[in-house]
């Protein structure tokens, strides 16, 4: 096994996280020790190609991991998994203590942005309503109760101004809070996150990543975050799961995002170069790799990359 | 004149209105149905899907003329069976497209080949195909309301999650709705609904029913309740306005209850262009006053790159 094991020991794991702030550096289980996530030499292969194996990962409450690699790595299969729409090869997987089922009513699911099309009878209150009672058999109203909780969200998220615009009229970034709200209005005790930040400019990044970051330190939930950029949530992460070719490690931004590091996990020359707050990570193979604007791709060296995985 | 006579007459109406009571009772009761069930045809992107399943129903109904039963049980059984090939072969909208594209023609084919063997009245063969005011009789018509009592209650119990998974899908398997289930019982009791449909306003009309006035609800309102109750006064309106229209000529129902539902839809989106207009300009607005996010604390310089 070439990758590096994460520590097991619960409230054990030592890594320091310098990006994120003091009392979010232990990476370990806060209240109750309890993982919300727990993964067990889980193995993730399609037919003859692994694309992670012997992964032993506890996700804390309140934590927030960055899944970070090159499309491909099996990030987007790995949140299937844990939507149980994609079966373990290998190895165990458990959500809040039991084995992981189709969907579950305190997994909120952020997915990359897909706009609403037209036609679709909703308004940006219903939206979120419907992380509240979507999943209710039967037209009974909602409750006052709800519907105050339904209100105080479309607060928190910043979607008061267009609660009642039909969500196919919303731009980009107030489509994509109205997601946010929608995931955490289940109060969910994991938040799973599919590249929420694609397609949005840097103005609304900032707004869901801040979201995001605040309802974990709220109401204690967990996130896991696929991305395949980490600067825009790099104050925020804890702890990096980096995958590529087969392999993985995992530990703090600053323990997982060096050179040494993803050279040994690529298997090939790479340079991490920190400028201005952002982390750039250069592959060895550019020239092969296309890019958009002749800039570097921040983590896909062309060697490492891997065709077809479903929806990345 | 005698155009206009043809189209619009209205003489003995009074004793043909209670001759076809019946027909206006079911007419009103298919709106009902057609009204509740064409949002979610619209919202899962399922017209042409309608389209498919009331050609099988049509062979169904053929087949059964053909062989002297009844002609609602065969329509039923066409559509029952087109509706689950669809739902159960077709989960992405890609394949379901195909699927109906080979069914269609396949079911139109057979309901020809029945009709053409079919040795009876004539006006039965056109009926099938683009509607009927024959006089419903008592046991058809609780046929007809039983089999709309059972669409609509279904799509009463199954309403908040069915619409759940109709918009958001990933979302909604990911908070455990049950969404791939849904889907077959969203296809049950389309083909019901088509089945029944078919009675009254033919085979090839049907999407006047199942979807027209849905659409029309959609470019007035995005409400989640308005929008079904808008669509169902719109599709009982065609229905039951189409009937009492051709009442007094010898034509098919069905151009009457078309024309309205267009007609309806026309004025709705008429309207709706301007609503839109209004709501891009508050889109404009929201983005020039800080895009809506009055509750995060505007920090110094960030450390938040660029995306590459």
């Amino acid at each position: 096994m070439a990758a590096d094991e994460h520590r097991r020991g619960e409230g054990g794991t030592d890594e320091v996280t310098a990006l994120a702030t003091p009392d979010r550096t232990v990476a370990a289980p806060r209240s109750g020790g309890a993982s919300v996530l727990a993964l067990r030499d889980a193995g993730l292969a399609y037919g003859s190609r692994t694309l992670w194996d012997g992964l032993d990962l506890d996700v804390a409450p309140g934590e927030f991991l960055a899944v970070l690699g090159p499309n491909g790595a099996g990030k987007t299969s790995l949140l299937k998994t844990v939507l149980g729409q994609q079966r373990l090869t290998s190895g165990t997987m458990s959500f809040l203590g039991r084995p992981v089922r189709r969907g579950h009513r305190r997994i909120g699911y952020i997915p990359q942005q897909r706009l609403m099309e037209a036609g679709t009878p909703l308004r940006a209150r219903d939206m979120i309503a419907q992380g509240v009672t979507g999943h209710r058999w039967g037209v009974v109203p909602a409750s006052r109760v709800e519907r105050a909780r339904v209100d105080r969200i479309l607060d928190e998220v910043g979607a008061s101004a267009f609660a009642n615009a039909p969500v196919a009229e919303l731009s980009g970034g107030e489509q994509q809070r109205t997601r946010v709200g929608q995931a955490i209005a289940a109060d969910p005790a994991l938040l799973l996150c599919d590249e929420p930040l694609i397609s949005l400019d840097l103005r609304h990044q900032r707004g869901v990543t801040e979201l995001i970051d605040r309802q974990r330190r709220q109401r204690d939930a967990a996130v896991l975050f696929v991305t395949h950029d980490v600067n825009p949530i790099l104050d925020v992460v804890d702890r990096v799961l980096y995958i590529a070719g087969g392999r993985f490690r995992i530990g703090s931004p600053d323990e997982v995002l060096r050179a040494d590091v993803l050279s040994e996990l690529y298997g090939t020359p790479v340079d991490v170069v920190r400028t201005m707050g952002r982390i750039v990570i250069v592959g060895a193979n550019d020239a092969a790799h296309e890019h958009h604007c002749g800039e570097v791709d921040p983590h896909a060296p062309a060697s490492a990359t891997v065709s077809d995985e479903g929806r990345l | 004149m005698d155009f206009l006579s043809t189209v619009f007459s209205f003489q003995d109406y009074g004793e043909l209105l209670s001759i076809v009571q019946n027909s206006i009772w079911a007419g009103a009761v298919l709106g009902v149905v057609g009204g509740l069930i064409g949002p979610f045809v619209v919202a899962r992107n399922m017209p042409f899907a309608v389209h498919g399943i009331s050609e099988l129903s049509f062979a169904g109904a053929s087949a059964s003329l053909l062989f002297g039963v009844n002609v609602v049980t065969g329509s039923l059984v066409g559509s029952v069976i087109a509706a689950l090939l669809i739902g159960v072969l077709g989960s992405r909208a890609r394949d379901r497209n195909s699927i109906i594209a080979v069914l269609m023609p396949f079911g139109l084919g057979l309901g020809i080949l029945c009709l053409a063997l079919y040795k009876g009245r004539a006006a039965n063969k056109f009926g099938l195909l683009t509607g009927q005011i024959v006089s419903v009789d008592n046991p058809q018509l609780g046929m007809l309301i039983v089999i709309s009592a059972i669409v609509v209650v279904t799509l009463l119990v199954i309403w908040r999650p069915l619409m759940f998974a109709s918009v958001d899908p990933d979302v909604a398997a990911a908070a455990g709705v049950p969404v791939r289930t849904l889907a077959i019982v969203f296809m049950l009791a389309l083909g019901l609904a088509t089945a029944v449909s078919v009675q009254i306003v033919g085979a090839l009309l049907v999407l006047s029913l199942l979807v027209t006035p849905a659409a029309a609800a959609l470019r007035l309102t995005s409400h989640p309740v308005l929008v079904p109750v808008l669509s169902t006064v719109f599709a009982v309106t065609s229905v039951v306005g189409g009937i009492l229209l051709a009442l007094g000529g010898g034509l098919p129902i069905s151009p009457y209850v078309t024309s309205i539902s267009f007609a309806i839809w026309v004025v709705c989106r008429i309207v709706g262009w301007r609503k839109d207009r209004r709501g891009r300009d508050r889109i404009a607005d929201r983005d020039d006053t800080a895009g809506g996010e009055p509750r995060l604390p505007v920090g110094p310089e960030t450390k938040v790159g660029v995306t590459a």
